[in-house]
This record gives C-alpha cells, structure tokens and sequence, in this order.
C-alpha cells in the first residue's frame, strides 16, 4: 500500500495541466514548506501556486524501516510519502518553488534531497499540538537551513498564548521570525514567505556578517 | 500516462529505469532544467527514456516537474535524463546560472517578487 498520507491518491489529472517553464525562466530557487502532516503544507502552497500542486511519489529509504510504524506490517519492501510542490514565476526570471516536506525523523534522506540548494524554510506549527513540530524544527537546525515560523491559524486554535511562550515552547532563538497565517489565504501565505525572505535578506547584510576572512 | 486503479502507474519504477539505480549525471538537482535537444530518437529506445523526450516536447521542465507528469520517483528520472543526455537527445542546466549564483540581490529580486504578487498593478 503506499504512504500518500499529503495529497489525493489517484490523482491522475495531473499529466493534462502543462507545467512547463515559461521562457523568461533563469533562476529558479526553492523554499521549503516544512511541518507535520495535516499543518496545512499543501493548502499553503495551493494558495499561492500558479500551477495546481503537484507532487512525486518518494521512496522512503531501507535505512528508515526500523523506525517505521506501520503496525504489523513486517518485511514491508518500500513506502512511498508524497511530496507537494507548487510554482511561482516572479518578475525579473526568478520562479520560485515551495516544497511542501514532511518533518519526522525517518525522511530524513529525502529531507536532505530536497533541502539540497534552498534559500530556506518556512515551518508551519499548529498551535494546538505544538509539539508535533518538533521533530522538523529539528531536521531544520540539523540541516543549518534558515527558517522562518508560521503558526497557521486555525479557527479552533487557542489564542491566549502570548508570542513569548509560544518561543519558549519552541525553543526559538530570539531572531528568528514568528508570524501567524491563514494557509488558505493567498496573500496571508505570501506575507508569511515574505517574512522568511526578509530574515534571509537581514542575515546577508555586512552588520550581520561574521567577520570577514580571506 | 497509463494508470492503474488506485493511481499507481503500470510499470513500477524500478524497472522504468532498466534496472539501473545510479544517474551518470549525479549532478541532476530537483530543480536542474532539462530540455530536448530536437535530436530525432532513435528507433529502440527504452519507452522510459522516450516517454520523458515526449514531455520535454513542449518545453523545458524540471527534474521535479518530469516526475510529476511522468509519476516517476524523482531518482528515476534522475537516471533517465542522464541516459537522454549521454545520448545528446536532452541537455540540462543547473538551476541558477553560475553567472547568477552569487548575485546578492536575488534575495530581493525574490522579496520584490513576492511583494507584486500581493498588490499587482
């Protein structure tokens, strides 16, 4: 059975949309969408995508099938997880991807596939089940990637923590942005980016450089 | 492409790629650029690799886009275009020129970009 847990399984319109690259195309970089399954990753890069979501069916490596838990399932040969990815052209030739990465531990070689080369992530939390983020704010250190948290805002979630302990319960250095956004949300969700982009524009400034050598 | 019920594709990975594992470009990113060369393919290809010249048909697509469209894992296709390009019937660019890699306002460009998105003119 395949692991499809982030996206619609028997999907098959995907191959009638044409995804290929406008002309004007020259840079492409990629910003990671990163966070525990159900977050709102693929809603996220849906609201601002000019491409429907697609994804890709990643074979999840023998190295992690010790630490799988699909109960009872022995001997199992491979497992499949989906990941999401959307497209945006800006002008100037930059188009920029948004992959959509799932955050346990067990992927994390398809992690440091995907992580290969981007500017950085966006860590969406649920602030009803702050922990279930852990893990990829994890993955996100390990990797030395620069990131940026968004509290997705779902209706339910509670709203009488204060910023501080929310930084507290995600143990977040003090520079690292914090903002809230509503994933379905086309201009939430691009603000939500734009804060990550900010944070990676402030850390190449000189002031914030490391001294210089060489 | 040709699917089974439940969305998996009729031939499993694994053999899409003739039993190879390996690319001969292991340089292929995600986000590397593949495009046909319009070299005319040669009678015999394996369907996988012909498959993957057919998409690059109308344009240039990513590594990560091809998978998509081809329902194949991204290492697949990996080995797939470097089998096209040793043949010189694709070609691959990385995903930003080396002319802009270091260019320290791509940051901005990105900022700029996304800031147009919210209040286009």
């Amino acid at each position: 059975m395949a692991f499809a847990p982030s996206s619609t399984p028997g999907d098959t319109a995907t191959a009638t949309v044409d995804v290929h690259l406008p002309d004007t195309a020259r840079d492409l970089v990629k910003i990671l969408v990163a966070g525990p399954f159900g977050v709102g990753k693929t809603t996220l890069i849906g609201s601002v995508s000019e491409i429907r979501p697609l994804h890709t069916e990643e074979p999840i490596s023998e190295a992690s099938a010790p630490l799988d838990d699909l109960a009872g399932v022995r001997d199992k040969a491979t497992t499949t997880v989906a990941v999401d990815f959307g497209r945006i052209s800006l002008p100037g030739g930059v188009v920029l991807y948004l992959f959509g990465t799932p955050g346990q531990e067990r992927f994390r070689a398809l992690w440091d596939d995907i992580a290969y080369g981007a500017l950085g992530a966006l860590v969406l939390v649920d602030s009803r089940r702050i922990d279930a983020s852990f893990d990829v704010l994890g993955l996100v250190e390990e990797s030395g990637l620069p990131y940026a948290v968004a509290f997705n805002a779902f209706p339910d979630a509670p709203r009488h923590h204060t910023e501080a302990q929310l930084r507290a319960a995600l143990d977040l250095e003090a520079g690292t942005p914090m903002v809230t956004c509503d994933a379905r949300d086309a201009d939430s969700s691009v603000d939500a980016l734009l804060a990550l982009v900010q944070h990676l524009i402030d850390r190449q400034t000189p002031e914030n450089r490391g001294p210089v050598t060489g | 492409m040709t699917g089974r019920r439940g969305g998996r594709p009729l031939v499993p990975a694994y053999l899409s790629t003739g039993g190879v594992a390996r690319p001969s470009r292991p340089q292929l990113e995600r986000l590397s650029v593949l495009r046909s060369t319009g070299a005319p393919a040669p009678t015999g290809l394996p369907a996988a690799q012909l498959a993957l010249l057919d998409a690059l048909d109308d344009g240039s697509l990513t590594v990560v886009e091809a998978a998509a469209l081809l329902r194949l894992p991204v290492s697949a296709v990996r080995v797939l275009a470097g089998e096209l390009i040793d043949r010189d019937l694709a070609a691959s660019r990385a995903p930003i020129p080396t002319a802009d890699r270091f260019d320290p306002d791509l940051l901005k460009r990105v900022a700029d970009g996304l800031r147009a998105l919210k209040h286009p003119r």
